[in-house]
């Protein structure tokens, strides 16, 4: 009873957290002289007050889950992969060019050829730090962050030029987007609203990763490279070639979060010259979404949702209440603050009770309890 | 300093020390249980038990690391709190840990001011410190340049610069945990020589060590802890080496393992004029040539830092070579990878098993499939078998007697001698045909020495060629068929280790061959 109890408060920590930032946003809008109660309602009503706006949460959801996903693989080899969003880029656009060059293939054919293109381009573009890192001993948080630069002058140049939708290069405006794809090449809508297949992908994903890590050898791998760089060594496990497939992975999941983008939303590339205007920074809050799920691809999937939610939610708030976009940025920032720290808590109690444990058990010490080292933090 | 109750440091003497009903539980284990202990000014208290005895942890209970759930700490008779390191040191209590922990960028002054205030408020005052360093290194036998930096130093020196540490901060009590297993049998001369004066200045000293002679050598009173409990305290005088030892685990332990006579059969490990650089890129190996044949254990003596890491390394590939050739089984494998090595039933016993062996954040299971994790029955198709997995360690567990609560423990958890069982299973368990064991007793107590040691001789006796890497001479007298000693990088010589003696081994650990001690004699 009392561990039902105890893990049930561990399982809604992050919730408790989540209110608490947002307590602490309360008092950022009474600044503002906003009503909070009024604001908030509106965020809930916005994020999850009809089919629309649940369907709209996940929508947002699905490319965080996909780079969250791909972030696992990197941060459980120990690399820190920060180029979710030109990987994003690269994957939309090798999608794009082959929802455009294919017509006439059945939709099906293309559809999948497009996602696979989307994954191939990520993976090349997580891949090519990777290799830096692996044989060069380049820093891939400096080489991520740079190729996310080289992507998204990649993508202002193709849809200017070569990619531009042929009625807008005749036309005086130029607006730098591709043409549209196909009706048949556009991802199946699962409920009538905007909410796609990509996000059933996603958590098919989401599963295969955990499998992945966890039950396969190459997972195993990858973790103990993460971990342990000379055990891993001393094992016979080549440290390069598993930092280089941990970003090339990594990458491959942010590229197919692009593609789906395309396919799914959009149905066609736009620049507005940023990254952002495409990607809406899902490649970084992607890692947010994976570190709130604790670098686990399962836990990345309520996670993905949260941030989701807050993204459409502050949007109907923002209309409703008027306040400026930057407090919506904050309170994503509270939120993160504040989950970070009660999961230092968690691990506390966990601890704590954990020695409760061996004082009562002493006479059978089989339990399976994780012992736990003091001296560690998180 | 005439007065008896003042330090040469200037500190006053704690005369009595008493830890009173000490327990302290780790999630299942109860690691201190109602423990007393005390120490006295002037003298060197020992402190005996076999790993995961709870030594460290009553010693880190002394020095604030950890908090005791029960008992109480009294000085001088009057009890006092101490709920961290610095309440520790305002008591004059200081410890030098089992890892050192010092900044190998920094010099020895400034390694020593680290943390202190100093009296020139923010700005540092080196001089000063320096000059206090020099007194006490006088005062004490402790010689160290006080600005040469920490890499520069040996591991004896190091260690004497985190004795200056303490003394510095003023500790009256130094809790000395594993000193010795770090050093060369020199240095260990050295320590003892500075442990005594101190004992003889009035300091207080609590000595840990799992080499009975040494207890036997330094100390005047002994406690043995078995399990967490105290079995008891006595003047060192009136116990021997056996006597310890059966106290210590319970039962007689043999000091010599018993071994039959070696039938060697066919070569399966040759290093053929073998050169390798060490990781600072100086030559670490000299042209080394040397051969192991089935069914039996060739000691490679020699004082550490003589190439010893780098020919393990070399062998199991993980060192390239720089010239030269190594052989398993006939085979050339000179340019072959760790993993193919592996393949071809090659095991490895590191030495820094925390580093190398093993994985601190994976479980016991997941440490026990590091080597063959993609190989039948662990894994089938790159997926891992958890089920098969689960019985094979549960197995292991039980045939290497490791004591873990369960399965899932982080191996960071896990006492020494346990973690050093899990190496030992993994790496034998898979019946190796060639295994090289660099320092495999170093760090552990005697009954699991013994363990290994019969694990090494099975192994022989089931016709593995064993390549023995150790610092302890007695243990290569004991275990091996025929010895070599190493001195910078090349092979002094080969002896047979019925007629070798461990002086002619001291004088070529020493790099003194044969034909030149004729010479000088005649
Ligand atoms: N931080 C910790 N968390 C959980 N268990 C611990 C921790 N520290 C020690 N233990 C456990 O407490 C017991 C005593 O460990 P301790 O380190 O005191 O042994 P020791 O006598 O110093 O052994 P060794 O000779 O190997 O150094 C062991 O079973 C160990 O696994
Ligand atoms: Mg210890």
């Amino acid at each position: 009873m009392q561990d039902r109890l105890n893990s049930l408060i561990d399982l809604l920590l992050p919730v408790f957290a989540t209110l608490a930032a947002l307590l602490v946003g309360a008092v950022m809008l009474l600044f503002l002289k906003v009503n909070p109660i009024t604001a908030y309602s509106a965020l809930w009503e916005g994020a999850f007050g009809s089919t629309n706006a649940l369907a709209e949460t996940l929508v947002k959801a699905t490319p965080l889950l996909l780079v969250g996903v791909g972030i696992c693989i990197a941060f459980r080899a120990g690399v820190i992969n920060i180029g979710g969003e030109g990987q994003m880029v690269i994957g939309a656009i090798l999608g794009t060019l082959i929802g455009l060059n294919l017509e006439g293939w059945p939709g099906w054919i293309v559809i999948f050829l497009a996602l696979l293109g989307g994954f191939v381009g990520g993976a090349i573009w997580g891949g090519i730090p990777g290799l830096l890192k692996a044989y060069f001993n380049v820093n891939e948080i400096l080489s991520t962050i740079m190729m996310n630069a080289i992507a998204v002058q990649m993508m202002n140049f193709l849809l200017r030029g070569p990619m531009i939708d042929p009625s807008q290069a005749e036309l005086a405006s130029k607006i730098p987007q591709t043409a549209r794809l196909l009706e048949a090449f556009r991802l199946p809508r699962l409920v009538p609203t905007r909410l796609h297949l990509g996000a059933a992908i996603a958590v098919v994903l989401a599963i295969l990763v955990y499998i992945l890590l966890w039950r396969t050898t190459l997972g195993y791998r990858i973790r103990a490279v993460g971990q342990s760089p000379q055990a891993a060594r001393y094992a016979g496990i080549s440290v390069k070639r598993h930092i280089v497939l941990a970003l090339l992975f990594s990458g491959a999941f942010a590229g197919l979060a692009g593609a789906t983008q395309v396919f799914g939303v959009n149905y066609r590339m736009i620049t507005d010259g940023s990254a952002t205007g495409f990607t809406g920074s899902a490649g970084f809050n992607g890692i947010v979404a994976a570190l709130f799920g604790q670098l686990h691809p399962i836990g990345t999937i309520p996670a993905s949702i949260l941030f989701g939610a807050l993204l459409v939610g502050a949007n109907k708030m923002q209309r409703v209440v008027q306040v400026p976009s930057a407090l919506i940025i904050a309170l994503n920032g509270l939120v993160v603050v504040f989950v970070v720290s009660s999961e230092i808590w968690r691990e506390r109690r966990q601890r704590d009770r954990l020695r409760a444990a061996a004082i009562e058990g002493e006479a059978d010490a089989s339990g399976p309890s994780p012992a736990v080292d003091p001296e560690v933090g998180i | 300093m005439s007065d008896r109750n003042v330090l040469p440091s200037g500190q006053a003497k704690i005369d009595e020390l008493e830890m009173v009903g000490i327990v302290k539980r780790f999630p299942g284990v109860l690691a201190n249980d109602d423990i007393d202990f005390d120490v006295r000014a002037g003298e060197v208290h020992a402190l005996l038990g076999e790993n995961g005895a709870g030594k460290s942890t009553l010693m880190k209970i002394l020095y604030g690391l950890y908090q005791a759930d029960e008992g109480e700490i009294l000085v001088s008779g009057e009890r006092v709190e101490i709920t961290n390191p610095t309440d520790a040191i305002a008591h004059g209590i200081g410890m030098i840990h089992q890892h050192f922990m010092l900044v190998e960028t920094l010099t020895v002054a400034e390694n020593v001011a680290l943390g202190l205030k100093s009296t020139r408020g923010l700005l540092t005052d080196i001089e000063h410190v320096s000059e206090r360093i020099d007194e006490l290194a006088r005062l004490y036998g402790l010689f160290v340049d006080p600005a040469a930096y920490i890499w520069q130093l040996s591991v004896g020196q190091q260690q004497r610069v985190e004795i200056l540490k303490a003394l510095y901060r003023g500790a009256a009590l130094l809790i000395l945990d594993e000193p010795t297993a770090v050093l060369t049998p020199q240095e260990v001369d050295d320590l003892f020589r500075i442990m005594r004066q101190m004992a003889d200045d009035g300091h207080a000293l609590i000595f840990i060590s799992h080499k009975l002679h040494e207890v036997i050598e330094i100390s005047q009173r002994v406690t043995v802890l078995r399990d967490g409990r105290k079995i008891g305290t006595k003047p060192t005088s009136e116990t021997t080496k056996s006597d310890l030892g059966t106290w210590m685990v319970g039962r007689e332990v043999s000091f010599r393992p018993i071994k039959s006579e070696s039938e060697p059969g066919e070569v399966r490990l040759r290093l053929d004029n073998v050169s390798a650089l060490s990781n600072r890129e100086t030559p670490a190996l000299k042209g080394v040539s040397l051969e192991v044949r089935s069914g039996e254990i060739l000691g490679l003596a020699g004082v550490s830092g003589n190439g010893q890491r780098e020919l393990a390394e070399v062998i199991t590939g993980l060192c390239p070579v720089t010239g030269g050739s190594v052989f398993l089984e006939g085979e050339d494998v000179t340019d072959k990878s760790v993993a193919e090595r592996t393949e071809r039933m090659l095991s490895y016993i590191p030495e820094e098993r925390m580093r190398d062996g093993m994985i601190r954040n994976f479980t016991v299971a997941e440490n026990l499939i590091l080597r063959e994790h993609n190989k039948a029955p662990y894994a089938r198709s790159g997926f891992l078998d958890l089920d098969q997995i689960a019985v094979h360690t549960g197995d292991l567990i039980q045939e290497y007697n490791v004591k873990t609560p369960s399965q899932e423990t982080y191996v960071k958890s896990l006492s020494g001698g346990n973690i050093q069982k899990l190496v030992l299973a993994r790496e034998l368990s898979r019946q190796p045909r060639v295994i090289v064991a660099a320092q495999p007793t170093r760090g552990l107590d005697i009954g699991a020495t013994e363990y290994v040691h019969q694990q090494l001789i099975r192994q022989r006796s089931s016709g593995a060629a064993t390549l023995l890497i150790s610092e302890d001479l007695d243990e290569i007298l004991a275990l091996s068929d025929r010895i070599a000693v190493i001195y910078e990088g090349e092979i002094m010589g080969t002896l047979d280790a019925h007629d070798a003696t461990a002086e002619e081994i001291g004088l070529l650990m020493a790099g003194v061959r044969p034909d030149e001690r004729s010479e000088a004699v005649g």
